[in-house]
């Protein structure tokens, strides 16, 4: 199908327990994307969040099931495919420079050097790292750090990015840069983005759709969550959208109570079709009851 | 602040180099007691039954001796006076020659160990008994099979650096954290170009450790397989000045020996700050 750009089918991850037996991280996770969407995942630590990241990536190796992307499945990492990693693993002995043409020139291996450094240019330039080409990692503040890994993933023009929390270990402001940055970047190329945060703010901005997963072990996946904010949304004022606390409580309450009972609560769960839900305006009557203070659609995704 | 550590560290320095060479001027400035003797005698009686002269040089002697080494350090009279330089060559050839092999295999051999497990477990029971092997033990049978007391002495030292080389290249690479390999995964780079751009340069700070312990250990069994080899090198030069009664050589040869150990750890460690990243 064509709006199914990557397909994770029927994937689950599990290793043997100490106890004898098999523990299960996550299991039967089926999640459609279409090219150009932002998909973000939330759940607790533990739920394997990290590991369907590096399936994805092919850094890993689901237990059973596939991840199709573009109509083939995944064997083994890709240049198609970039990471973004939450630590930014770049390579302390390169600068950032090279750094960048070190993931130029892998992909392009017969470039010449004035060619390679040209394009890894124009995505140092595209995070704002002009002028700090020759500078060591070591030299450079954390958020400059994952600017180089947002460069080099970038430069290598991906079919997909992936990131694993990639703004977790910065400070406020740095993070609200970096959002701004990687929302615009990911506007203007149309690139088709699967990120793991903690953050529901970041996930609100950010993101088409934010997949909610439950607690591990055996986690699955409860919800889509299709963003109702409009596309054009700033980050100075998407939080005074009418719409916005509705999306953010409905996420906080899954987070909170649902990714804990929704296993057990949940009998006729089908992990196939795992429902996609749009947040809707709280209405004041019915915020003013004891009524559901949310009303969420419900449609399928097969 | 670090500067004036600095000066009173050397003034320190110096006050007990002075303080030593006094302790030892003075402990053998010779005032043992003289006998009257025949004077026909007395020439074969050496200076310390005549004269009351200490057995012992001096700081003077020995000065005065290096003095005469720095003079002509190159000169050759002959199979058994050679100048302290060209001894020191010889064995500075040899080091080098053995150093240098071991270099070669055991990189690629640590190489191996590292990004292999199975080759890790295979070899390790071997490393384990041959690195504990004094590599003079070898001697023996390095003279059987090689029939070439130079060649010999240039397979001890071989044998000497090769397994610190060996092991701390194995550990480096081993120790390569795995998201600088996962980005080369990602990046679809070949296992070639991975060594020799992210493991390689990962592993170059503990592989440099290990050839800088190596060319110190190289350095101390050079003068111990010179000794049992002889013909030429420091070594040789110790056990020939010894069997020569020249204390004054013997300390001279262990004040160089000293100096180009100290300039073969300084260029090792020079090279492995080149190499080393701050994170």
């Amino acid at each position: 199908m064509s709006d199914k750009f990557i397909s994770i089918e029927d994937i689950s991850r599990s290793y043997p327990a100490p106890s004898g037996g098999k523990t299960t991280i996550f299991k039967n996770l089926w999640l459609p994307m279409k090219r150009g969407e932002f998909t973000c995942i939330i759940g607790h630590s533990g739920c394997g969040k990290t590991t369907v990241l590096n399936i994805l990536a092919g850094l890993d190796v689901p237990s059973s099931g596939e991840v199709i992307v573009d109509g083939q499945a995944i064997e083994g990492p890709s240049l198609d495919r970039a990471v973004i990693f939450q630590s930014h693993a770049l390579l302390p002995w390169r600068s950032v420079m090279g750094n960048v043409s070190y993931a130029v020139s892998s992909k392009w291996r017969k470039w010449p050097g004035a060619q390679i450094r040209e394009q890894a240019q124009k995505f140092i330039d595209l995070v704002g790292l002009t002028g700090s080409e020759h500078k060591k990692p070591a030299e450079l503040s954390g958020g400059m750090k994952q600017r180089v890994g947002i460069a080099r993933a970038l430069s290598i023009e991906p079919k997909i990015m992936l990131m694993d929390e990639p703004f977790s270990a910065l400070d406020a402001l740095t993070r609200g840069t970096l959002q701004d940055e990687v929302r615009r970047i990911c506007q203007t190329t149309g690139q088709t983005v699967f990120m793991i945060t903690h953050d529901v703010d970041e996930a609100i901005y950010l993101a088409d759709k934010i997949v909610l997963m439950t607690n591990g072990p055996g986690a699955v996946l409860a919800e889509i969550v299709e963003n109702p904010l409009p596309r054009d949304r700033k980050r100075t004022d998407f939080h005074k959208h009418p719409l916005y606390y509705s999306v953010r409580n409905h996420i906080i309450d899954f987070l909170v109570e649902r990714s804990r009972t929704f296993v057990a609560n949940t009998k006729d769960f089908n992990p196939r079709n795992v429902p996609v839900v749009v947040p809707r305006a709280v209405e004041p009557s019915l915020a003013a009851s004891d009524g559901p203070r949310l009303r969420a659609t419900q449609t399928g995704t097969n | 602040m670090t500067g004036s550590l600095s000066f009173r560290a050397a003034v320190v320095s110096i006050a007990l180099l002075v303080a030593f060479l006094l302790a030892w001027h003075l402990a053998t400035r010779g005032i043992g007691p003289v006998q009257p003797m025949d004077p026909e005698y007395a020439k074969l009686m050496g200076a310390t039954a005549t004269q009351g002269k200490s057995a012992m040089p001096g700081p003077l002697d020995v000065g005065a001796k290096l003095w005469e080494h720095l003079k002509s350090p190159f000169y050759d009279k002959g199979p058994n006076d050679k100048g302290v330089g060209i001894q020191l060559a010889y064995s500075l050839g040899r080091v080098l020659t053995g150093y240098l092999l071991a270099v070669l295999f055991a990189i690629p051999i640590g190489f191996l160990i590292g990004m292999s497990p199975l080759m890790s477990k295979a070899l390790d029971p071997y490393i384990q008994i041959l690195k504990p092997i004094s590599p003079l033990a070898w001697m023996p049978l390095a003279l059987y099979t090689i029939k070439d007391s130079g060649l010999s002495a240039i397979f001890v030292i071989f044998i000497c650096s090769l397994w610190p080389m060996m092991i701390n290249t194995a550990f480096g690479v081993a120790a390569v954290r795995k998201e600088w390999l996962n980005v080369a995964r990602t990046l679809e780079v070949g296992t070639i170009r991975r060594a020799f751009t992210i493991i390689l340069p990962a592993a170059a700070p503990t592989i440099l450790t290990g050839m800088r312990i190596s060319i110190g250990i190289a350095w101390l069994v050079i003068v111990a397989a010179e000794m049992l080899v002889g013909g030429t090198g420091i070594g040789y030069f110790v056990w020939n000045e010894w069997n020569n009664l020249s204390i004054v050589n013997v300390i001279n040869a262990i004040l160089f020996i000293g100096l180009v150990g100290m300039v073969l750890d300084q260029v090792l460690a020079r090279l492995t700050r080149l190499v080393t990243f701050p994170e």
